[in-house]
């Protein structure tokens, strides 16, 4: 398949200091890659570049036209009822049918004629999903969506983006710090330090996957290993 | 930062001296089971202000507090009706407010500009905001003189005293209000393909609103006290004008009715903007609580 993101010798320095350094990545249309590393390795860096935000870059990045984004708060503007900010900067008049299909497809149209500050997180991250696909991206960039939530809701918004992903078939670049999250729901996972693409491992577990096989807790030992964290106190249930 | 832990070192040994053997402490409730008859909150909230208005009037009545010093309650009222009566009362309201809303438009019209250009714009900022930091430092009300010279002595310097005094509170609670934008907003919002026209519309003008609605209140107060300033020179009509007449007779009735009045149209002024604030700001959840 052809590729979707193509990104050759990047490089980003703030105030002189280096935080990419010539990377290289390719993302295939429709490849669900996440984004795994520390705090400060440029892994939101990256994803700002990705989506447009940020343009003072030394390298070449070709990304399509059409993408959107999710970020760790929902950012939902909240003068604008939930389904008027669902079809926001769309062109044209605001679509109310088209906000409604896309709310439905996260499973919360009943909520949107109301007020952004009316939601729980959950909801709010929804709407911003909801707001993200409805523009039929052909890659998705999430910046640790799942990170604010609680763990319940979580494990249901986690299922529902790999449901979404498979219904729109986009490619997603996920940003995480999460292994599990990474593992649950990506192709491919990629491992950042100091502005690299320090590690890459395929995930070729068929999906659902289940976190608790011995497949997944081995890829799962292999990222925790390449981060530098070594668990001795968190066992698996085995 | 040096001495926390010093701090955090010295605290148990300290406690271990002053509590040594576990103490316990015994929570009352406070709830009344039969409550007495109490007064509701409204009436004692109301008791101050007609009390007082009680005493003026007794003291008055028994001539404790004499005419010449303030005139009772019950001339006011019957000033009230006369000057009302006769149009007088009518007509200087009318010219006032006429004052009032000419020098508000103006001033309005000269800070919303303002602001937005400082505020959307770099340049703007730089030129515009420090020259407006520098104009507040002089009192307004100092600039009487200097207006009358340049306007004379007719409607041109009361307005534009009023004007002035608007132009502050309104600049920078907007400007304040366009800066304030929640940057990530911004970032979202230009990531779902809003242009420069689309964000301004939808994320900057309506993250300043309540900045705005903020200064708008702060304003119209401004342009009415602006208003009393201006009306004590040479008012030819309007409440100053009546004010300054009943001085010269020492009729404080009339002094204390146009007062009354002055602060009437304030309060008006200060509920209409309260009731805009409540339609305009129903987004936020957490506006002004209930009713």
């Amino acid at each position: 398949m052809a590729n979707s993101v193509e990104i050759r010798g990047l490089s980003r320095a703030f105030d002189g200091n280096t935080v990419l350094h010539d990377l290289d990545l390719d993302i295939r249309e429709g490849e669900f890659v996440a984004l795994l590393g520390h705090s400060g390795c440029g892994k939101s860096t990256l994803l700002r570049i990705l989506a447009g935000l940020d343009d003072e870059i030394g390298g070449e990045v070709t990304v399509p036209a059409r993408r959107s984004a999710a970020f760790q708060s929902p950012r939902l503007l909240p003068w604008l009822k939930v389904w008027r900010n669902v079809v926001l900067g769309l062109p044209g008049r605001p679509d109310r049918a088209l906000a409604l299909k896309a709310l439905d497809e996260v499973g919360i149209a009943e909520r949107a004629t109301v007020w952004p500050k009316t939601l729980s997180g959950g909801q709010a991250q929804r709407v911003s999903l909801a707001r993200a696909l409805v523009r039929e991206p052909e890659l998705l960039l999430l910046d640790e969506p799942f990170g604010a939530l609680d763990a319940l809701t979580r494990g249901k918004v986690q299922a529902l983006v790999a449901e979404l992903w498979q219904l729109h078939g986009c490619a997603i670049l996920l940003v995480t710090h999460d292994v599990e999250e990474a593992l649950l729901l990506a192709d491919r996972v990629l491992v950042m330090d100091e502005g690299r693409i320090a590690h890459e491992v395929t995930v070729d577990l068929p999906r659902p996957r289940d976190l608790t096989t011995p497949e997944f807790v081995t890829l799962r030992a292999r990222l925790l290993n390449w981060l530098g964290v070594t668990r001795t106190l968190e066992g698996t249930p085995s | 930062m040096t001495t926390k832990p010093l701090d955090a070192a010295m605290l148990p040994q300290q406690k271990e001296v002053v509590a040594a053997p576990s103490t316990r402490v015994t929570i009352r409730g406070t709830a009344k089971v039969d409550r007495r008859f109490t007064v509701p909150r409204s009436v004692r909230r109301a008791a101050g202000p007609v009390g007082l208005v009680l005493l003026w009037f007794l003291t008055s009545a028994t001539g404790v507090l004499p005419e010449s010093v303030l005139a009772s309650p019950v001339d006011v009222l019957r000033q009230a009706v006369d000057l009302t009566k006769n149009g007088e009362l009518p007509h200087a309201i009318a010219a006032s407010g006429r004052r009032a809303a000419i020098g508000f438009l103006i001033g309005a019209t000269v800070a919303l500009t303002l602001s937005l250009v400082a505020g959307l714009f770099r340049l703007g900022e730089d030129v515009i905001d420090s020259s407006m930091g520098m104009f507040r430092a002089i009192p307004w009300v100092g600039l009487i003189p200097l207006f009358i010279v340049w306007f004379g002595i007719e409607e041109t310097p009361k307005i534009a005293l009023v004007a002035l005094g608007v132009t502050y509170p309104l600049y920078f609670n907007i400007y304040g209000g366009i800066r304030s934008t929640d940057s990530q907003l911004v970032e979202a919002a230009r990531m779902m393909g809003l242009g420069r026209f689309g964000l301004i519309k939808y994320v900057i003008l309506p993250s300043a609103l309540p900045g705005a609605l903020v200064g708008l209140r702060y304003a119209l107060s401004t342009a009415w006290l602006a208003l009393v300033f201006a009306e004590q020179v040479n008012a030819d009509a309007g409440l100053g004008y009546l004010m300054s007449n009943a001085q010269q007779y020492f009729r404080t009735d009339v002094i204390v009715l146009c007062l009354v009045v002055y602060a009437l149209l304030g309060l008006a002024c200060d509920f209409a903007v309260r009731i805009l604030s409540r339609r305009l700001l129903t987004w936020r959840a957490n506006f002004e609580g209930e009713a």
